[in-house]
């Protein structure tokens, strides 16, 4: 689905197969999995300290997401001109 | 009078009005007269300012007093609050990169400016912007209750006028340093907030289930009251009617998260994606003190704890369990330091939270249908003065009427800010919702969220309407329909309201599409979602020459 035009721009829909660890976290929404007492774990109730435990995986998660779909960014020619208003202040950079 | 306590929150209160009236020159542009630099910052916030921003934003004095006392009276259901902010970052880290990329290519402010270039509709532009301001007063008023909760435990609980001199003294100042300062004054407190938030819970967290005997003891005790309570629906496990409800108030709360416009202001004020992905990954860090700031609601019940009676309504008010809890447990300099805290948790969501609504005010009707040529410096000035118009009617609300009616309010504006997702959030994706079928299935969202409020008792309370926000799903009656007669699983109204949005959205678009009804021009482009911080031939920020700005801060 990715789509770019011949001066390497981004256009529509960008997907990558990572983004799908985003839904990882949503776990958390299924409450008849840990709606219950036991294990404790100091004390708390198995759905406390559950859902303290998926803080870290939703930002593993995004960690992941983030790292692995950066892209390398291309400093050559310049691209379009984005809007008529900057025709005129000259081109960054 | 506790003079201690009281001391030391007017010492830090004056350390961050002097903070917030120095902001106008940091990091400042050419000049504040432009609503990129009042009311975003200069659009050049890094990783570190972003973070405490939205941090202090979305996590608020409201929700720091009233999410604990939820737990404290009903137990697990308040706690939804955690699976709510676990969801939120991974459900808009895509959707607000794009929002960022658009916003930042074609000098958005506010989403309704956003909608307007997307279907070239003011007036669903208009409806958009609205929705906004409604859904954002009452929250700007619930930021007072919060303050309003401290200075009552201090000892400022008059009835009347003079009961509530303290708060309107505070607001005054707020609204003094967000005129002159925009934007960048609540982003410098919030480093003040953040920190002295930080250092109260982990202290609270760490020493009172210690002082108290442990988790377990604390548990006990939360499931000894609730077991005495004859209401069925409190305790410290979920029951098989309130599951649903559970799951879809954290889901549809996440969904409503960003479209806030306060949210979005913090957003757009960020130097480019990559800052955003960044903070998608570090704003759950907020997510653990609020986790363990609701257990302080349970840690409450164990030191017996009584909610201090407002001498304003004369009922007792649950918001000043964490205040009261706090005053009971730890000696007077700490809980003075958690009182400045909480309080100057207020100020921060209370300045951003005006200055989206004056954004909103200024962009999507002044500029749209008062003064159309209205020029960067005329805007500008029109939103400082939107921004004090916003917060003094908050003020207003608190003093002359029933606190309750904000919180009800409230409750009605996250179901009606829900409303606005398919023609902002959906719009970000496609356009394949025709715009006349986005104004017929926001209309009917709001009207049918409203209707189901209405109809909900609160039997704790003896009050007939706009109980809560959860739905028996056997009184969902469409058109005399009930699908689900005679159930009691609950489940969220904002949820509800969305669907039959969408519903309609999908139907009337179907329909509207076969008879050649004009969709607007999109005035953005495939790339513009694109952008980012290095892009070449960015538009300039608040019309400065087309160099880069320089970072905030390095990250």
């Amino acid at each position: 689905m990715t789509s770019g035009n011949s001066r390497g721009k981004v256009s529509g829909l960008v997907f990558n197969p990572w983004n799908l660890l985003l839904i990882v976290p949503f776990i958390v929404l299924l409450t008849p999995i840990y709606n219950m007492r036991s294990p404790e774990f100091i004390g708390m109730p198995f759905f406390y300290w559950f859902q303290f435990l998926i803080i870290p995986v939703g930002v593993l998660c995004t960690i992941i997401v983030f790292r692995m779909t950066r892209k390398v960014r291309v400093d050559d020619a310049p691209g379009e001109v984005a809007d008529v208003d900057s025709l005129d202040e000259g081109s960054e950079r | 009078m506790q003079w201690v306590e009281l001391i030391e929150f007017v010492l830090l209160f004056a350390f961050v009005t002097v903070i917030g009236f120095v902001a106008a020159r940091w990091q400042s542009g050419k000049t504040l007269e432009h609503l990129d630099e009042w009311g975003l910052g200069g659009r050049k916030f890094g990783s570190w300012v972003t973070w405490f921003l939205v941090g202090g934003d979305l996590y608020t004095a409201y929700t720091f007093v009233a999410v604990p006392a939820l737990l404290f009276g009903a137990g697990a259901t308040g706690f939804f609050a955690l699976p709510y902010t676990i969801i939120a970052y991974p459900l808009v880290f895509l959707p607000v990169l794009r929002m960022w990329s658009v916003s930042r290519a074609r000098g958005y402010v506010t989403p309704a400016d956003f909608v307007r270039g997307r279907y070239g509709s003011s007036l669903l532009a208009l409806l958009v912007a609205i929705t906004g301001i409604v859904a954002t007063m009452p929250y700007i008023a619930l930021q007072l209750v919060g303050l309003e909760a401290v200075l009552r435990s201090m000892g400022f609980n008059g009835g009347g006028f003079f009961g509530h001199l303290p708060l309107l003294i505070a607001f005054i100042i707020l609204a003094l340093y967000t005129y002159q300062s925009g934007l960048r004054a609540p982003a410098l407190i919030a480093f003040v907030k953040d920190i002295l938030i930080y250092l109260v819970i982990l202290v609270a967290i760490i020493y009172l289930p210690i002082k108290l005997g442990g988790w377990s003891e604390i548990f006990g005790a939360a499931e000894d009251k609730f077991d005495a309570t004859p209401a069925p629906a409190d305790g410290i496990l979920l029951n098989s009617n309130n599951q649903l409800q559970y799951a879809t108030l954290a889901f549809g709360s996440a969904l409503a998260l960003f479209l806030y416009p306060h949210s979005v202001t913090g957003v757009l004020a960020s130097r480019g994606r990559d800052v955003l992905k960044r903070n998608m990954s570090a704003l759950p860090a907020y997510s653990l003190l609020l986790g363990l700031l609701a257990l302080l609601g349970f840690v409450a019940i164990a030191a017996g704890t009584k909610p201090i009676t407002n001498n304003a309504t004369g009922r007792p008010d649950g918001n000043t369990i964490i205040p009261e809890l706090f005053n009971g447990q730890f000696p007077s300099w700490f809980a003075g330091i958690a009182f400045a805290a909480i309080g100057i948790g207020a100020l921060v969501p209370a300045a951003i939270m005006s200055i989206a609504a004056a954004n909103l005010w200024t962009r999507n009707v002044y500029k749209e249908y008062v003064r159309r040529d209205a020029s960067h410096a005329q805007e500008a000035k029109q939103a400082k003065i939107a921004s004090l118009v916003v917060k003094f009617g908050a003020v207003v609300f608190i003093v002359f009427i029933d606190p309750q009616y904000a919180i009800d309010l409230q409750l009605i504006g996250g179901v009606i800010i829900l409303q606005t997702l398919p023609a902002v959030a959906i719009a970000l994706y496609t356009r394949w919702l025709h715009r006349w079928a986005l104004v017929a299935g926001w209309a009917v969202g709001l009207l049918w969220g409203m209707v189901m409020l209405y109809g909900i008792p609160n039997p704790a309370t003896g009050r007939a309407h706009f109980g809560g926000s959860a739905l028996a799903l056997g009184k969902l009656n469409i058109f005399g329909w009930e699908p689900f007669a005679g159930s009691t699983v609950q489940i969220y109204v904002g949820f509800v309201a969305l669907a039959g949005n969408l519903l309609v959205a999908i139907i009337v678009s179907l329909v509207i599409r076969r008879m050649n009804v004009s969709n607007g021009v999109d005035e953005t482009t495939g790339e513009d979602y694109h952008v980012d911080e290095h892009t070449e031939n960015l538009r300039p920020i608040a019309g400065e020459e087309p160099t880069r700005p320089a970072p905030v801060t390095s990250s």
